[in-house]
């Protein structure tokens, strides 16, 4: 590990200034020590924002908010995030393991680094690790890697659980920064990696998650997160789906949907819930909207079989969804 | 000895010692003024170091010394070949030349005055390589494959290959199982201390013995000066069977820098040199008359070793022996990689051999319409028929009996693809399990002392199975004291020497050793007790006394008798006796000596997305006699979890550019984890072998692996039709039609 300071930050400003000028903001850790401990993150000062107040989880009307510096597992196991948004319970729930979800907070969730081995290994190309070292898992080992969004110089997969469920829930985050303090949708916080993947989101310097809010919905009761991987737990998604039906008089009004596990970030899929508006919800309709999700993939050596995955998984998600199997 | 403290199921002697925090593992014995070690691991995968540059390192804050080929010393390795050292071929030797014979391979140490010192400039530390591609594809077919060197690579009775080709019914298949890791939890870890030309190695280790003439020859000193002291282990699997390079280079560090040196090896550090089980590629071919007897068996298997040794492993041994069969040929090969020297891994060879011939056997029963178990049945032995001796014991069938109905085989629909659950696919599959009833020489001691307890001493280890325990019971039984007046200790090579803790053979050989001790330390506490003329036994003779719940009495005498306090607290000194056990030659010529058993598992599997969930496994095992039901199932559990892993998650994935493995990390190397546990459940028949051992245990760490993974693998071909011939069986391998 490279040496770094350690401060506690007294106030979001006074953290705000310190990240201006080029310290890393630290909560659960459970990336950014990981990635210290192995010297692919080298920060030289961290800034401790532990202590601000930033955990809540509150209700404002439909909407659901929910603080940067909650914690995965207490964000997970509250009542309103349960009865409001199931969804986000469930895809905290199937992330990561019970340590890392009682440690990582939310806002750190968001800008977790990619699991692509070759990302943690120094002695290999990695463009997003060193902008224009090479890729080493294109012609290497890819059997985790994304078949949507990717470049020539990127192809690792977006890790986050919770961030699918926040993507097909229309999220939005709120920043505080040097410049003040904005919202947008949690969505247009990942870049695609185009040619300059060591560029992972759209925060300026400085800036500071300090909540998520989710809007309520129709759709927002009967949704479900299916997480398929090869063991029950601490796995990250071979592929996942994140499925909201709002269904009125057996028609489907409103589809949301989103997956992991095969994008270079978390993948809103637009077209296949127009596909289903208006639909009978059963299976037939499901995997017509499915066949879209695959359009325009992009299966490296290894990972072929997720394009074969992905539509079933989303088949599945959504039955889990309408509760119609 | 009629107090039956063999067979109780006692929980653990070192339990409480364990969950308080107050077992001390090797890296936890810090030595005062000790410094750290961290490896630097190549990067290259074959090639030649070109240029290392050293001063900045060197320069570094803390650094006390960095070693490379250049400035370490020249050792001495001596020639040493251990029972668990393969028999052909020569270890590594480590920082003696530029060679890098695969990556990983230890290239530099960096000794500093902390931990984040020593990491942080091992990581710093350039070298530069000249670099070549390595060969670690197996199934590459430039890869040679040569016949081991080491012999019994080939046996055959009969024709095989011309049965097979004119039976009636018949099965031709290839099988490939991933290179697994052993991944305990403990990473290894070596303190070493030097005092003159005497060497300490507190030092994760199962062969304390070995361990100890190993680093003896690798730097020229008399056995004796070098101690090895292990008194618990975190889980090793085999990997600590071997004294791998990073014990040489802790003591090689040690020495360089004149002060007790620690080092651990970090969990990707544990994927290069501390051994694998190799990737094997079997063919498996059996011919059967229309009513389900083999008429041929074909076993043809390939292993992986390195280029600088040849490990050998009994790839295809269990077909010879398995079922009656007039005509069986088995062969193994050897494909050498440029990659670390393999080495056991629980259950070794049987375990991936099992997977070829149990997968085979499956198919030819649903190819012949018969079920599984009577397929089994209808090709029972009546003896060794490659060896022409009788079992010692066999209750295979048993085992099927008990373990089926224990399981509900008889609910279980014959056709394949024809049992659901929901909208899920329910799969059920048998296998059969065995494991050679091996044994080897040891000794133990027995120390009386004058309060009436005992002292017992040896130099094994506990990795897990509870040797603790089961030794402490043995010794009570055998002393005939209750548990708590007998201490068992173990973990240092100044204790009576041991066999390795590893292939099922330490209660076996231990076990016996510690009632051959026990017995003579009786022998001289009753002489020692006829010559007191103060005792009421004074000049009975030998045949005239005798030993009864730990008492002294004339033969069919009913006083209370004299204990062992009584007769020690007259004569002062304690009484310390050796026990020594092998096998009797005469009787192992006598008999083909082997475990059995029967599993069983059910699998869930979803049919949309592929998920594969184990719901039961059932193992019954005909192993001896159990000294410790509750300490046997436990490893029996264990056994099954590896077996699972085996069969669907298990599989160090290299990057074929390097020779690097790409998912060395507990994220990434996949084992099952809580929420994967099925149901699981171990019995053990009734079974009686006057022949293995004094004690008749046959062992159980093995065998409780070996013959889940074709269970398994049985049993998603049940749910869905698709047979897998190739481990581990995942997700991706359900989707295809």
């Amino acid at each position: 590990m490279f040496p770094f300071t350690l401060e506690k930050a007294g106030s979001a400003e006074a953290a705000i200034a310190a990240a201006a000028t080029g310290a890393r903001y630290i909560a659960g850790g459970t990336t950014l020590i990981d990635l210290m401990r192995e010297e692919v993150e080298r920060p030289e000062r961290l800034i401790d924002i532990n202590g601000l107040p930033l955990g809540g989880i509150r209700v404002e009307g439909d909407d659901l908010l929910i603080g940067a510096l909650a914690r995965m597992a207490d964000v997970a196991a509250d009542n309103n995030v349960q009865r409001l948004q199931p969804l986000i319970a469930e895809s905290l729930i199937e992330g990561a393991s019970p340590q890392l979800r009682n440690m990582a907070s939310m806002g750190g969730n968001m800008l977790q680094r990619v699991r692509c081995p070759y990302f943690r290994m120094l002695d290999v190309g990695c463009n997003k690790r060193t902008p224009g070292s090479g890729c080493a898992a294109i012609e290497g080992i890819n059997a985790g890697h994304a078949i949507l969004g990717t470049s020539d110089y990127c192809v690792a997969t977006h890790p986050s659980d919770v961030a699918v469920a926040l993507v097909a829930l229309d999220a939005t985050m709120r920043v505080h920064g040097p410049q003040g303090e904005r919202s947008f949708p949690v969505e247009d916080l990942f870049r695609i990696p185009g040619d300059t993947p060591h560029l992972e989101h759209t925060l300026l310097p400085g800036e500071l998650i300090v909540e998520l809010r989710v809007p309520g919905g129709p759709y927002a009761r009967n949704a479900r997160y299916l997480k398929v991987r090869d063991r029950a737990s601490y796995e990250f998604a071979l592929v996942s789906a994140a499925a909201a039906l709002a269904i009125e008089n057996g028609v489907i009004r409103e589809a949301r949907l989103a997956v992991g596990g095969v994008g270079t970030r978390p993948w809103r899929l637009r077209a296949c819930e127009a596909a289903l508006a208006g639909k009978k919800p059963d299976r037939q309709a499901f995997e017509e909207a499915a066949e879209l999700a695959t359009e325009g993939v992009r299966p490296l050596h290894h990972n072929a079989f997720k394009v074969v995955l992905l539509p079933r998984t989303i088949v599945r998600a959504l039955e889990l969804a309408g509760e119609v199997a | 000895m009629n107090m039956n403290i063999i067979g109780k199921p006692l929980t653990r002697v070192d339990g409480r010692t364990k969950v308080a925090g107050k077992a001390r593992y090797a890296a936890d014995f810090n030595q005062p003024d000790q410094l750290y070690a961290v490896l630097v691991s190549a990067t290259v995968g074959l090639g030649r170091v070109r240029e290392i540059e050293t001063a900045e390192v060197e320069e570094m804050p803390g650094v006390v010394s960095l070693i490379t080929y250049r400035n370490a010393p020249k050792l001495t390795y001596l020639p040493h070949k251990g029972v668990i050292d393969p028999a052909v071929g020569e270890r590594l030797h480590v920082l003696q030349d530029d060679t890098v014979r695969f990556y990983g391979q230890p290239v530099a140490i960096v000794v500093a005055d902390s931990l984040d010192h020593a990491e942080h400039a091992a990581a710093a530390l350039r070298i530069r390589y000249d670099a070549q591609r390595p060969m670690v594809d197996h199934a590459d077919q430039q890869v040679a494959r040569i016949v081991p060197e080491a012999g019994g690579a080939d046996r055959s009775r009969g024709d095989a290959d011309a049965a097979v080709a004119e039976a009636a019914v018949k099965v031709d298949e290839y099988y490939d199982m991933a290179r697994e890791n052993h991944n305990p939890m403990e990473p290894h870890a070596t303190i070493a201390a030097w005092s003159g030309d005497r060497l300490t190695l507190w030092s994760k280790s199962q062969f304390l013995m070995n361990e100890q003439a190993e680093i003896a020859a690798v730097f020229g000193l008399p056995t004796e000066n070098v101690e090895v002291i292990c008194p618990f282990i975190g889980g090793a699997f085999g990997t600590s069977l071997r004294t791998w390079p990073h014990v040489t280079l802790s003591a090689l560090a040690a020495r360089h820098v004149q002060r007790p040196v620690k080092l651990v090896l970090t969990r990707k550090q544990m994927f290069f040199t501390t051994g694998h089980r190799p990737r094997s590629l079997q063919r498996v071919a059996l011919g059967a008359t229309p009513d389900g007897k083999l008429t041929g068996v074909v076993h043809e298997g390939t292993g992986e070793t390195s280029r600088y040794e040849q490990f050998t492993e009994a790839l295809t041994a269990v077909t010879d022996y398995l079922y009656s069969c007039p005509n069986v040929r088995t062969q193994y090969r050897l494909a050498q990689l440029d990659t670390g020297t393999p080495n056991h891994m629980r259950g070794p060879g049987e375990a991936s051999g099992i997977f070829a011939l149990e997968s085979a056997m499956d198919e030819l029963s649903y190819k012949l319409g018969i079920d599984p178990i009577e397929l089994r049945r209808r090709n029972e032995p009546q003896i060794d028929e490659a060896e022409g001796k009788p079992f010692s014991s066999r209750s295979l069938m048993r085992c099927y009996e008990l373990g089926a109905e224990r399981f509900g085989w008889a609910r279980r629909s014959p056709e394949p693809h024809s049992m659901r659950d929901g909208r899920l696919l329910i799969g059920m599959g048998a296998a059969t399990a065995t494991y050679p009833a091996f044994h080897a020489p040891s000794s133990a001691r027995v120390r009386l002392l004058a309060d009436g307890t005992a002292e017992i001493e040896a130099a094994a280890s506990d990795m897990g199975p509870g040797t603790y325990t089961s030794m402490t019971q043995v010794a009570a039984e055998y002393l005939g004291l209750q548990l708590e007046q007998v201490r068992f200790r173990l973990g240092t090579t100044d204790y009576p020497p041991t066999p390795s803790h590893g292939g099922s053979w330490t209660m076996a050989s231990v076990g016996s050793a510690i009632r051959a001790a026990c017995l003579e330390a009786q022998s001289q506490a009753a002489q020692r007790a006829i010559a007191d003329q103060n005792s009421p036994v004074f000049g009975v003779s030998r045949e005239g006394v005798e030993w009864t719940e730990g008492r002294l009495r004339r033969r069919g005498d009913t006083l209370p008798g004299l204990s062992y306090r009584d007769i020690l607290a007259s004569a002062g000194n304690p009484i310390e006796a050796d026990g020594f056990a092998r096998r009797d030659p005469e009787i192992a010529e006598k008999y083909s000596m082997h475990s059995f058993g029967a599993v069983f598992a059910e699998v869930a599997i979803d049919p949309d997305v592929g998920t594969i969930r184990v719901r039961r496994v059932v193992g019954a095992y005909g192993i001896g006699r159990v000294v410790n039901p509750l300490l046997a199932k436990s490893q029996c559990t264990g056994g099954m979890i590896g077996g699972m892993g085996m069969a669907l998650m298990e599989r160090t994935v290299l990057d074929a550019r390097d020779g690097r493995p790409v998912n060395a990390h507990m994220a990434d190397y996949l084992m099952p984890v809580n929420l994967d546990m099925p149901e699981l459940e171990a019995l053990f028949v009734d079974e009686v072998d006057p022949h293995v051992n004094p004690l008749g245990v046959k062992g159980l760490g093995e065998i409780a692996l070996v013959g889940t993974a074709p269970a398994i693998a049985n049993a998603v071909f049940h749910a869905t039709g698709k047979r897998v011939r190739k481990l581990p069986i995942q997700i991706e391998n359900m989707l295809t039609a």
